[in-house]
């Protein structure tokens, strides 16, 4: 007999560095594929806000009447000048979608930081607190959720006039409803877990268990429904441009240009067409990113080695 | 107040309910559910008193308001001769150093988002115990005590195994020099081997430290054999309370030994020749608990005076309580030899 | 006796994200007519994945049943049921095997009223009419210890204690006569005077039907009374294998002993009742890592260098009882040719 040989990995814990952590997440978008997808999408889309000047071909407001409603450059008649082609005015339709995108993610994320902003500390009192001020404070988001959304956006619209500050606050208050009522929910939930009942039993404040304890585990629920919400902007900002409510028409902006596309619908379709699939393609990055936040976001499920 | 000065906590005519209540604006009360209905309590310096039951007996929610976790419906709990209904907040925070709670479900009394050390040291920061290097001296004494390594400090709750996150659990109740702990079910949800792991530490540490426990359990072996005296609960009730050798061997309230002859015991052959009493049925709802003795609708022995009058908790030995109204008659308490009662309906 | 189930080197894997767990490594026993098994392991000891894989019931993926052969046969017939088609298992599932949960409320469709539940898999398996199947049915719930069981019948399953929903369990697991009953941890999750009644009950009907059962547990305690042969399983392994009695007073693997020696008891007197409890030190094994030695080596105590080297095999050690162990308790020193 000799002595036992000391098993390195029974009883000890792997190192947790961060190219593990990244090889982890890097692991995670490997097996969901449409999380991958809405990854790699979402950075392009992003960087495409971002670098618009340097990307796009063409200035997108520049008129050149003498090649308005050129075809994409695939058809008869198009060009390789205009990839994408030009709208009735002869602008550049690709240099249009690519600034397009810098509205509607401004649009997105203002709007979801009001709305965020809002409904996080409405519904972390109203969960925290509870009672009556639980009661009023929900009251007030329920009328809110009964009021049909469209109409009440049209008329403040039309009452502020229409230009991207307008648009990102009605979108910010509106929407700020839900994320009220997804925090309750999380804060009555984290406010009856384990760890709060034993922050309480060792004699924690009230600031260090909202700050300490409940915030911190708000986060991953609200960056993933913040994720869903933007999409639902986007959305929206489309289809108020569509209906002339929300930024100038001279701003390229997917909804503008889907606007102005219908009226051609037949004869040049793809000056709405290319507006519509940007639209698409940004909502679905935006779903498919928030149901991969949404697994990846949850302590629970990042199980151990052990 | 409480004359016995061996006395740590007593608890006085302990009520918790808990309100029913329908709809979401005009809400209003259609029920109540006695969770903790009446308990009187006294427990030792040193000591540790095992309370068990089966579920909804109450025994989770006496340790909850002992701790004001729950605030209860009605009571007097005496710590140290201090009447704890009379502090306010701010009085109650100052006493939790002294009184801890190590709770049964290791995972969710963890915050995920929090590392070892941050969690052990948070008692330690809350009541300013000591600079930021003191905080960690003490967090890594204390995984040390609790034998974990400090090596581990900085990892999450999620990298451990159960066994090893009720050890974090006892680290983080130990940490402001607590003279008295709730566990509440500490080592159920833990494998068999794990669970005596823990048990021993706790005894360990109540050695080293003078600890009082109040050990919370549905385990009947377990908390035998950690208890120095033992509490039966049954539907919001103590039913009897003694010495755990007393109680054990020479059970007086029939719901003890037919809770008792109930527990299966690891030896084939006594299991095959042993007497049982299973009692027929599942526990009551405590929303609608039964009249007189709670226990009349499963007990093999009820009389008349069972449903009508509610027994008194009264000390029928030295040290011995029970609330029977049979202790007092002629046949008494025992469920007699040959009643072998059948679960069944045939 | 010929068995009825006779399960060879089987193995499960778990394909997650983290890496493969191997979770049964190489699983044999016997299970003969109407003998009750219990299988005995903590928490991934793979006692549950075992008995899912054999029907068919883990899921995959990430679970994949990887090889083996787990044969049943009953009269004439004898398959291997890890070859049998979805359909096909499906058929066996319900029909010649039952099986009752820990959890009855899951595993209880909250929708249907608790008496079509039973019939309906008579209906299904057994080719009975509906009239049929409902007075079976009837018959079958008062059997199971069920009061007013005609009214009951109609009856949903929140309409139930913890205790009843698990008679109701164990009524749909017999309700097709068949010849395994799978339990798996039935009363875990139950009082314990409401566990005797299970017990009890479990033990009558399978004097009546002289169905065989497969009790799993970590409940030591519960398997003294009730169990004929024991399996006890640890790291995805059968460690030891004996009739219940010589499990408990002549436990042979190093494992066994100490989790015998891990329980305190109710029965204990004197000098017992006080003395710590003996301990198992260390955590259980890493499933993570794939099988190459004994997985108790690193908590035990006897391990020398062949228990490192490789994974044991079970042992004969008595009549009937195998230990996967190359150290002689008993002997006191590694065994013949280790």
């Amino acid at each position: 007999m000799t002595a036992a040989t000391p098993q390195v990995g029974f009883d000890e814990f792997e190192e947790q560095t961060w190219q593990k952590r990244l090889a982890y997440v890097g692991r995670l978008l490997q097996r969901d594929r449409g999380g991958m997808l809405g990854f790699i999408l979402f950075i392009l889309i992003v960087l495409t806000a971002i670098f618009a000047p340097v990307i796009a071909p063409h200035d997108p407001l520049k008129q050149n009447l003498r090649a308005a409603k050129q075809p994409p450059a695939w058809q008869e008649g198009g060009s390789w000048e205009q990839p994408l082609g030009t709208d009735t005015l002869g602008r550049d339709m690709l240099s249009r979608i690519i600034f397009g995108t810098r509205v509607s993610l401004t649009v997105g994320f203002f709007g979801v930081l009001i709305a965020g902003t809002l409904g996080m500390v409405s519904g972390l009192v109203a969960g925290y607190v509870g009672g009556r001020v639980d009661g009023a404070i929900m009251g007030v988001v329920n009328i809110f959720l009964a009021i049909p959304y469209l109409v009440f956006v049209v008329v403040v619209a039309a009452i502020l006039g229409r230009n991207l500050l307008n648009v990102i606050l009605i979108f910010g208050i509106t929407d700020s409803p839900i994320f009220a009522r997804v925090t309750r929910g999380e804060v009555l939930r984290i406010r009856e877990s384990g760890y709060v009942e034993s922050a309480v039993s060792a004699g924690a404040s009230t600031g260090r268990i909202l700050f300490d304890h409940i915030l911190p585990n708000l986060i991953g629920p609200l960056i993933t429904l913040a994720t869903f919400e933007m999409s639902a902007m986007i959305f929206y900002e489309a289809g108020l441009s569509f209906l002339g409510l929300s930024v100038p028409p001279s701003v390229p902006s997917w909804g503008n240009m889907l606007q102005v596309g219908r009226q051609y619908l037949t004869i040049y379709p793809w000056i709405a067409t290319w507006p519509g699939v940007a639209i698409a393609i940004t909502a679905l990055t935006f779903n498919l990113l928030g149901d991969w936040l949404r697994d990846v976001l949850d302590p629970r499920l990042r199980r151990s080695r052990k | 107040m409480v004359a016995d000065s061996n006395i740590l906590v007593r608890v006085e005519n302990l009520k918790k309910y808990f309100p029913i209540t329908r709809g979401w604006l005009f809400s209003r009360q259609v029920g109540t559910v006695k969770a903790v209905d009446d308990v009187s309590l006294d427990i030792r310096q040193g000591e540790t008193l095992g309370v068990v039951g089966e579920s909804g007996c109450g025994k989770s929610t006496t340790g909850r308001a002992i701790l004001q976790l729950h605030k209860p419906t009605s009571w007097h709990v005496f710590f140290e001769d201090v009447d704890l209904t009379t502090l306010n907040a701010a009085e109650l925070r100052a006493l939790r150093p002294k009184m801890q709670m190590i709770f049964q479900d290791s995972v969710a009394a963890l915050n995920p988002r929090h590392s070892v050390g941050k969690i052990i040291g948070e008692p330690l920061v809350i009541h300013n115990v000591g600079t930021a290097r003191e905080v960690h001296e003490r967090v890594i004494e204390l995984m040390e005590m609790v034998g974990l390594k400090p090596a581990w400090i900085k990892r999450f709750p999620h990298e451990f195994s159960g066994g090893q996150r009720q050890r974090i659990n006892i680290a983080r109740a130990l940490a402001l020099n607590p003279n008295f702990i709730v566990c509440d079910e500490p080592i159920s949800a833990l494998d068999v081997s794990i669970q005596a792991q823990v048990v021993n530490l706790l005894k360990e540490l109540q050695k080293q430290l003078g600890l009082t426990y109040l050990f919370i359990a549905h385990d009947l072996s377990m908390v035998r054999h950690i208890s120095d005296r033992v509490a039966v609960m049954y539907l919001g009730k103590v039913m009897e309370l003694a010495n755990r050798n007393d109680l054990f061997r020479d059970p007086l309230h029939p719901y003890t030994q037919s809770l008792s002859s109930a527990v299966p015991v690891p030896m084939p052959k006594h299991e095959r020749r042993r007497r049982r009493f299973i009692l027929k049925g599942d526990p009551p709802s405590p929303s609608n608990p039964p009249s007189g003795c709670v226990f009349h609708t499963r007990c093999p022995l009820s009389v008349e005076m069972c449903v009508t009058t509610v027994p008194e908790f009264r000390e029928l030995r030295p040290d011995h309580f029970v609330a029977c109204h049979l202790t007092d008659t002629e046949t008494g308490s025992k469920i007699p030899e040959q009643t072998v009662l059948a679960s069944e309906l045939t | 006796m010929e068995p009825i189930l006779q399960v060879r080197d089987m193995v499960t894997r778990f394909y997650s994200v983290d890496g493969v767990v191997h979770a049964i490594n190489g699983v044999n026993f016997d299970l003969y007519e109407g003998e009750t098994l219990a299988v005995v392991g903590e928490s991934g000891s793979g006692k549950s994945v075992t008995m899912m894989s054999i029907v068919n019931l883990i899921p995959q993926p990430p679970g994949k049943v990887e090889g083996g052969q787990a044969i049943f046969s009953y009269g004439e017939m004898a398959q291997d049921l890890l070859q049998l088609s979805e359909d096909e298992i499906r058929h066996v599932r319900g029909g010649q095997i039952g099986f009752i949960f820990q959890d009855p409320i899951s595993s209880l469709n909250p929708t249907m009223t608790i008496g079509s539940q039973i019939a309906e898999s008579m209906t299904e398996h057994l080719g009975f009419s509906a009239s049929e199947a409902r007075s079976k049915t009837v018959e079958l719930l008062r059997n199971v210890g069920i009061p007013d069981s005609e009214r009951r019948f109609n009856a949903y399953p929140h309409h139930f204690s913890g205790g009843m929903r698990q008679r109701v369990m164990i009524a749909i697991a017999v309700a097709c006569r068949p010849k395994i009953v799978i339990a798996d941890e039935p009363t875990t999750a139950l009082d314990v005077t409401v566990q005797a009644q299970i017990v009890d009950l479990v033990k009558r009907l399978q004097e009546q039907m002289g169905v065989a059962v497969v009790w799993i547990t970590h409940d030591l305690g519960v398997v003294a009374g009730l169990a004929d042969r024991v399996l006890v399983m640890y790291g995805g392994t059968v460690v030891e294998s004996a009739p219940v009695d010589n499990l408990y007073e002549d436990p042979r693997h190093p494992y066994t002993i100490g989790l015998l020696k891990a329980i305190p008891r109710l029965d204990a007197t004197g000098e017992a009742e006080t003395e710590e409890l003996e301990v198992i030190e260390g955590v259980p094994p890493d499933l993570y890592q794939e099988l190459t030695l004994c997985p108790f080596a690193p908590r035990c105590g006897y391990a020398f260098d062949r228990c490192w080297a490789e994974v044991p095999p079970l042992i004969e050690v008595g009549v009937q009882h195998g230990a996967a162990c190359f150290y002689d308790v008993e002997r006191g020193g590694p065994r013949n040719g280790s």
